[in-house]
């Protein structure tokens, strides 16, 4: 088993000796099987330990896993006919944002999101998973064609934030994700948001502002990458599991804080453990809630979507705290 | 033999009470020593090289309003601590000292004020307050400024400088970005006008939010507006950044801004445009 993690040495050592007391069985012809079955027990039992307890940092590895399902993982496994549509219609084709039209349980929904490569070659054309603005900029042309045709949009969460470099600065990094944030709150058609790996700051914020936010187990959503606020707070990018922990960023986090409507389970050993799984735990997540803003008046969906984010946000006023 | 021997004098260091504190200031720019109060006359613009300084709340209130006509909003709202971050120093000790330094309860004070007899709503970021970055409260005033100036159909002036999004409120911070970027969503749908006015510098959260959306975006000279700061795309792309990348001017160039205006000119230009828009 390829890319397995650092915290899962003990189950890695587990499942060594399962393997090697099977071969023994079978070329010896001895019979082991109480011995197998008392390791297997055991093997549960640590994988449960191991993965109730993972700290933000270990969720974090679990989140940019190199297998972990990314946007047309889970488009081409929960809906069907997708057609991608390209461009932004003003300067170019951004490969780390794919969006287009699709059937979700036989109605057309409008499906975008962050695309991350399965390996270099694919990374450097996804630009792993890090936008331009003309990826934003596409992005809100295919929710303005949602809009004018009335589909909902789905949108998956997963980059490590908006590409910091020259030509990004120059055709307007900042304008492309506010214009974004600006339009999508106004936009008239439910937007759900599921956030399936990383939510790297004004980079997921760019795709991500929505009626309901969802959030797979192990995803996580940060204001600056733990190892840059390590770099900035601590002087140090070492100090990023610490950082990682004061920051807040996992589902679990999020949910407490009210900013998020529901997390989704994961297979106990991650996302990328069982593809299917997870899928369908995706999907029932979407049926249900789109089912609910379906039933809502337009202008309700707006109303809810701006009190929504409008309550966000820790303050002392007065004698209290709101 | 010497040639060269030590000279038999030495350069004086120039005392303190030499450079009495307050009088003088450097200019961060040119190096050119300014008389302060001739600093302050010139909207603390450099005489010798238009160098812009920073600008405090007060003296930026001073600079816009007509005499004795703002009135601040929201003046008891004040920051909490809602992850109990700690790194090198513990966030609340920071907010105290950042506190005591401006005499600011927190990075923004918002309020009305008249300019050139124009009633408008106006925010104003001060970037001695943890680098004017964005946390709850800087987004709830400012979102309640824009609430505010539509209730009153007002335009709305924002004076931005800021790092970006505060890293100590973690994602409560990042999700003032949407929040008041909405506000300004709903606001526009009412034909109301929004002039953001960058100033130096204006990067991270701020510029990908609410800085961005004027309906008419001023910048002061020479500041340094931008998404991502300088040395992390430098560290990013490994290379030299372009001279005059990421200032006002850059902007104009490419086409992010509408207008570079000196400081002495502000408040006219401003008065002017909401003349035509209202």
């Amino acid at each position: 088993m390829n890319n397995r993690l650092d915290f899962e040495k003990p189950i890695i050592e587990l499942e060594q000796k399962i393997q090697e007391l099977r071969n023994l069985a079978s070329d010896e012809s001895m019979d082991l099987s109480e011995e197998i079955k008392r390791l297997e027990e055991r093997l549960v039992l640590v994988k449960k330990e191991t993965f109730e307890k993972l700290s933000p940092w270990q969720r974090i590895q679990l989140a940019r896993h190199p297998n972990r399902p990314y946007t047309l993982d889970y488009i081409n496994s929960i809906m069907e006919g997708f057609i991608e549509l390209a461009g932004d219609r003003l300067f170019g084709d951004d490969k780390s944002i794919v969006g287009g039209i699709a059937k979700f349980n036989g109605n057309s929904v409008a499906v975008l999101g962050h695309q991350k490569g399965r390996d270099t070659k694919e990374n450097l054309k996804r630009n792993f998973g890090m936008s331009h603005p003309e990826g934003y900029r596409k992005a809100l042309r295919l929710m303005k064609l949602a809009e004018k045709f009335k589909l909902p949009v789905i949108v998956f969460i997963d980059t490590p934030g908006a590409y910091p470099g020259i030509g990004a600065e120059e055709r307007g990094q900042a304008e492309a994700i506010a214009h974004n944030l600006r339009d999508t709150a106004r936009l008239r058609t439910p937007i759900i948001v599921i956030v399936i790996g990383e939510g790297g700051s004004g980079g997921a914020l760019g795709l991500g502002l929505g009626n309901r936010i969802l959030m797979l187990e192990n995803a996580v959503y940060f204001v600056c990458t733990p190892e840059a606020c390590g770099a900035i707070l601590w002087k140090d990018r070492n100090k990023a599991p610490q950082a990682a922990k004061a920051l807040g960023i996992t589902a679990k986090d999020l949910y407490n804080t009210g900013i998020l409507d529901e997390i989704i389970s994961e297979p106990i050993e991650g996302a990328h453990r069982n593809y299917e799984l997870t899928a369908s735990g995706v999907k029932k997540a979407l049926e249900r809630n789109l089912a609910e803003l379906e039933k809502l008046p337009v202008e309700e969906i707006l109303k809810t979507r701006y009190e929504k984010y409008r309550k966000i946000g820790k303050y002392l006023e007065g004698d209290g705290i709101t | 033999m010497v040639w060269f021997r030590k000279p038999k004098y030495t350069i004086l260091a120039p005392k303190k009470k030499d450079m009495p504190d307050g009088l003088w200031t450097k200019c961060q720019s040119c190096g050119e020593i300014v008389y302060n109060k001739k600093l302050e006359e010139n909207f603390k613009v450099c005489p010798k090289c238009d160098y812009h300084f920073q600008m405090n709340v007060w003296e930026r209130v001073k600079m816009l309003a007509d005499a004795d006509t703002f009135q601040e909003y929201d003046r008891d709202i004040r920051p909490t601590d809602p992850l109990k971050f700690s790194d090198s120093k513990p966030y609340a000790e920071r907010l105290v000292e950042a506190q005591k330094k401006t005499g600011l309860a927190e990075a923004v004070v918002t309020g009305e004020m008249i300019i050139e007899e124009a009633p408008v709503v106006i925010g104003i970021l001060d970037f001695n307050f943890m680098g004017g970055s964005m946390a709850s409260v800087v987004g709830e005033k400012i979102t309640r400024a824009i609430e505010r100036a539509r209730e009153k159909r007002l335009p709305i002036i924002m004076i931005c400088s800021s790092g970006g999004a505060r890293m100590q409120e973690g994602i409560f911070s990042l999700m003032q970005m949407p929040k008041t970027s909405a506000a300004l969503g709903l606001f526009a749908e009412d034909s109301l006008p929004y002039i953001a006015v960058l100033t130096n510098p204006t990067t991270g959260g701020v510029s990908a939010s609410f800085a961005s959306l004027g309906d008419i975006i001023i910048a002061e000279p020479k500041a340094l507006i931008g998404f991502a700061g300088p040395r992390v795309i430098k560290q990013t792309i490994q290379q030299e950044l372009p001279p005059g990348f990421q200032t006002s001017e850059f902007l104009l160039e490419h086409g992010m801004i509408d207008m570079i205006i000196r400081r002495p000119e502000l408040k006219l230009t401003l008065a002017r445009l909401i003349g035509f828009l209202t």
